[in-house]
């Protein structure tokens, strides 16, 4: 493209792009690099430091590296993403696609219909449904299991947490996979299932080698998002003492709820940093035509 | 065939644990609201429309809709313009560094999310005099998801061959006019998928609304939810029940429709 | 009516489109342009159109400069390869897009719709969306839709090449018809010659961006200017066969020939090249002198006659030539000894690629307008 067809110009074309550059510069493109300033200081929400924020330097960044609470709040967002991202929603979704392929179409339409529905729901409101479901006293899962008294929530919270994000965002593999496979020859798959190739068998020979792009889009996507998701705080707020508190929830207590600005800034560009390595590596493969064009917006969830 | 056998009971066994696990959650949402003695318990409701009309007197919750609406809408109008005068220009005029300019766009939108950038957003709503107010949500979500939706009415621009613009332009349409006669009615399908997705993403969005907004009376209906309590202090359940179902029915709605009248092409909220 | 001076375009990548380009259409004439694939037939066309600015070189119509208007008030209609049909709108509408522009009030835009339609036979499908019409339709569509706005010419790329080869036949009869009915001056680019020969009062043969010939249809036939549009036009392509003077003849492929008149006079050793299209030359089964040797290679039947073509005796690589005999005479066995005898009164010679006995410049640029 770029030829101006509509006899447009520069001139107006820049017009036509300032409205939404200056939106994006105020709102996405400041707060980041404001992220960085506020940081390095000890500005604080309320006090003597919120009126004059004191330059402190790289302390913020120290003691967020020396204290045990962001450690712990670190490797808790490790097993979130690596237990409710990776193993979790990956997984399950490549499972739901492949198994749907052979469904008959209303089995088929309930199972997709659902998993859907589960994405679709507003966040705070499924929130209030595995909160139902988890309840110590009531909750369907221990009338279910048979475990009375059991309280999820707090003897398990981040099981209860990963199996959530799970559920919440396995639709978002599901889709990808399924248009992943619908590009596998299904040419290829009867010559494989003819040699008498086993489902694992085809599965490794046939299928993989050609969704390689879509697998690793999913899997940076997907994990960036989970990295990035503040849900678990409408279940657990991060407790029983901190031990579901994940980097979001950490940033949110300490800033926000504790009033120490600056120090939130700093670990928020911590998170900065961390998405960029994701969004560099997936913004690569986009370039290199190795992934999907589906994703073309790694911002599908919004910055929320 | 013995394997054979094995594999399909395997399938049905998996299908059936499947629909389980992503149906158990929603059974509550499905009756609760219309139990008369509702609480966490999943049970056969004994029938009554008494926590729809709690809903009615309860002073929020209905205005608590209507600030979701008004912040959804506002968005998706201010966002679906936005993008596409900035996607039709992109796409179809060489202007310098674009390449540059889109590549730092979607990096920015990819990593700027709500939890890295929260503190700066409430300091510079703060500083604006944007905190309670609509206008300041809907600034606020827009700008995160312009770049997003920039690429992706971009692409469809992109797919529209040029000769409907030029033919119009050698009739003698003005720039504006080839673009309200002849390119927003072709990208009509791009700007639907814009606009259904933001309202998607600010209708269930949380953690922004939650910073942004303190006073309940403009709270939307992802904070509303959580205000919801009993003087002893307990979700009010009856109301929380009612309220989700009530809350949720517009997006579903909404994503039935759009999945019946395009194909459902929403990955990520994104088309194809 | 539309004239060209100097006319450069050169895209940004350094591609020379058009390259220094004089060319007169006159008012009411038919113009095919007429080139290989990459010439720069659209860009031409586009730039006429104002969709591209010349680099250098000025656009007139109806004699008034319009290198720097914009093509909406260049008062031309343009018919793309796709026919650009907005396909939101019926056809009703798409007809009327023009008037819409130009501010007619709806009442009139609809008549003046209709009365074309009608005159297009697309009466009954005023209703329905491009999608629903067959690419026949849809290109008389186009038509309606550049007429409708009464332009003061017509400009079309490739109007015919969507069609079946049939449906083109018929297009092409009622493009015809057509123009010469409104007598709007007409710019038809096309890369198939028959079109372009059946069509036009004259014809532009482009290319690399230059004028290679222009002339009526029978000029550019039977005295192509260059090897070039020698090769180029023709539904067989002209035997053009290296060979030298000597004597006062003309030594050719193992014949020895008597040059036709502008190439009389020729220093000895003078290297050129003859060309005889395959319908001026005859089939002779007895050796002759002022014939090519060969044996029959190849017979293809074209229906009414046969195309024969000779390869060298002597199993060598010298140049195939080609023959076309009427079928009445039966099909050669094949590796028969011929000799293909051409009509000196239709051979043409060229010198350094160039015709001789033609006029100094290349490619004359003054309107001769013949309608
Ligand atoms: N927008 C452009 N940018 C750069 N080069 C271009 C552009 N448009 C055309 N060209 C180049 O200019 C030359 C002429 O192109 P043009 O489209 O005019 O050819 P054409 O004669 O119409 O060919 P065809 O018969 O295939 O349609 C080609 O080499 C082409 O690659
Ligand atoms: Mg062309």
């Amino acid at each position: 493209m770029g030829t101006d067809a509509a006899g447009l110009g520069r001139g107006r074309a820049m017009a036509f792009i300032l409205p939404a550059l200056v939106l994006i510069g105020v709102f996405l493109v400041f707060p980041a690099l404001w992220t960085v300033y506020l940081g390095l200081t000890d500005y604080r929400l309320t006090g003597l430091a919120a009126a004059e924020p004191r330059f402190v330097g790289l302390d913020n960044y120290a003691a967020a590296l020396t204290d045990a609470r962001f450690g712990s709040s670190l490797w808790l967002t490790v097993q979130f993403v690596l237990g409710s991202a990776v193993a979790g929603q990956a997984v399950l979704g490549f499972a739901v696609a492949w198994v749907a392929r052979g469904l008959r179409t209303p089995v088929r339409r309930a199972v997709e219909g659902l998993v859907l529905l589960s994405w679709i729901l507003p966040g705070s409101v499924v929130a209030f449904l595995w909160i139902a479901l988890l309840d110590r006293d009531g909750g369907t899962l221990n009338a279910l299991l048979n475990t009375p008294g059991t309280a999820w929530l707090l003897d398990h919270p981040m099981l209860s947490i990963i199996v959530f994000n799970i559920w919440r965002g396995t639709a978002f593999s599901m889709m990808l996979y399924s248009a992943a496979l619908e590009n596998v020859p299904p040419s290829h798959l009867e010559t494989a299932r003819l040699a008498g190739a086993s489902t694992a068998c085809q599965l490794g020979d046939v299928v993989l080698p050609r969704i390689k792009g879509h697998v690793l889009t999913n899997l940076l996507l997907i994990s960036l998002w989970t990295f990035n998701d503040f849900t678990p705080f409408l279940l657990t707020a991060g407790g029983p003492e901190g031990r579901s508190e994940i980097l979001p929830v950490y940033v949110y207590a300490i800033a926000l709820n504790g009033g120490r600005l600056g120090a939130g800034a700093a670990v928020s560009f911590l998170i900065l940093l961390i998405n960029l390595v994701f969004a560099l590596i997936y913004l690569r493969l986009l370039r290199a035509r190795n992934a999907p064009p589906t994703a073309a917006a790694p911002g599908g969830r919004g910055p929320v | 065939m013995v394997r054979h056998v094995l594999a399909r009971l395997g399938v049905t066994a998996f299908v059936a644990v499947l629909l389980g696990f992503f149906a158990l959650p929603m059974l509550w949402l499905a009756t609760a609201p219309f139990d008369a003695g509702a609480s966490i318990r999943v049970s056969v409701p004994e029938f009554t429309l008494a926590n729809f009309r709690a809903l009615l007197v309860n002073p929020f919750a209905v205005g608590s809709l209507v600030n979701s609406a008004v912040q959804a809408g506002g968005a998706a109008a201010l966002v679906v313009v936005l993008a596409a005068l900035a996607a039709y220009a992109l796409s179809r005029v060489q202007v310098p560094g674009r390449d540059l300019l889109l590549y730092l766009l979607l990096l920015m939108s990819s990593i700027v999310t709500g939890t890295a950038a929260m503190v700066p957003i409430f300091e510079l709503a703060t500083r604006l005099n944007l905190i309670d107010t609509h206008l300041g949500v809907i600034l606020v979500v827009s700008g995160g998801l312009l770049p997003a939706a920039i690429f992706i009415l971009k692409d469809f621009t992109d797919a529209t061959p040029a000769s409907y613009e030029e033919s119009a332009r050698v009739f003698g349409a003005s720039p504006l006019q080839i673009l309200r006669h002849v390119v927003v009615p072709l990208i009509r399908p791009g700007l639907a998928t814009i606009a259904v997705w933001t309202v998607a993403n600010v209708w269930g969005g949380f953690l922004l609304q939650f910073i942004l907004i303190r006073d309940p009376g403009l709270a939307p209906g992802s904070v509303i939810l959580y205000t919801l309590y009993t003087e002893g202090g307990q979700p009010d359940l009856p109301l929380v029940s009612a309220f989700s179902l009530v809350y949720s029915l517009p997006v579903v709605l909404m994503y039935v429709f759009v999945s019946g009248r395009y194909g459902f092409r929403f990955h990520g909220g994104i088309k194809r | 009516m539309i004239s060209l001076r100097g006319l450069v375009k050169q895209f940004p990548g350094g591609v020379r489109a058009i390259d220094d380009l004089d060319l007169e259409i006159a008012g009411g004439e038919f113009l095919a342009l007429l080139g290989p694939s990459g010439c720069g037939k659209t860009t031409l066309l586009r730039t006429i159109a104002g969709l591209e600015t010349p680099t250098a070189g000025r656009v007139g119509i109806g004699g008034r400069d319009v290198t720097a208007l914009p093509p909406g008030r260049r008062d031309v209609a343009m018919v793309f390869q796709d026919y650009a049909l907005f396909p939101h709108m019926d056809v009703a509408a798409n007809i009327a897009y023009p008037l819409r522009v130009k501010r007619v009030g709806r009442a009139e835009r609809r008549a003046r719709a209709a009365a074309t339609a009608d005159r297009l036979g697309l009466s009954g499908l005023l209703e329905r969306r491009p999608a629903q019409l067959s690419g026949g339709q849809q290109q008389r569509v186009a038509l309606a839709r550049a007429i409708a706005c009464r332009p003061r010419a017509f400009l079309f790329d490739e109007p015919l090449s969507n069609l079946d080869a049939r449906l083109r036949l018929t297009a092409r009869t009622f493009l015809k018809r057509l123009q010469r009915e409104l007598s709007v001056t007409t710019v038809f680019v096309t890369h198939d010659q028959g079109e372009a020969l059946a069509l036009a009062d004259r014809v532009a043969v482009m290319s690399g961006g230059r004028l290679a010939q222009v002339g009526t249809p029978a000029e550019v036939f039977q005295r192509p200017l260059t090897t070039f549009v020698a090769s180029f036009i023709g539904a067989t392509p002209m035997n053009l066969l290296p060979g030298r003077a000597e004597g006062g003849a003309l030594l050719v492929a193992g014949a020895r020939l008597t040059p036709p008149g502008p190439a009389r006079g020729l220093p000895d050793g003078e290297p050129v090249t003859y060309g005889v299209r395959p319908e001026y030359a005859d089939l002779s089964f007895e050796p002759r002198e002022d014939g090519f040797p060969g044996r029959v290679g190849v017979v293809e039947n074209m229906g009414t006659a046969l195309l024969v073509t000779l390869e060298p005796a002597g199993g060598g690589d010298g140049p195939l030539v080609q023959v076309v005999v009427p079928e009445e005479g039966g099909e050669p066995a094949l590796g028969t000894p011929a000799w293909a005898v051409p009509r000196t009164s239709r051979a043409l010679v060229y010198r350094e690629g160039r015709l001789l006995g033609a006029p100094v410049a290349p490619a004359p640029a003054s309107a001769e307008p013949t309608a």
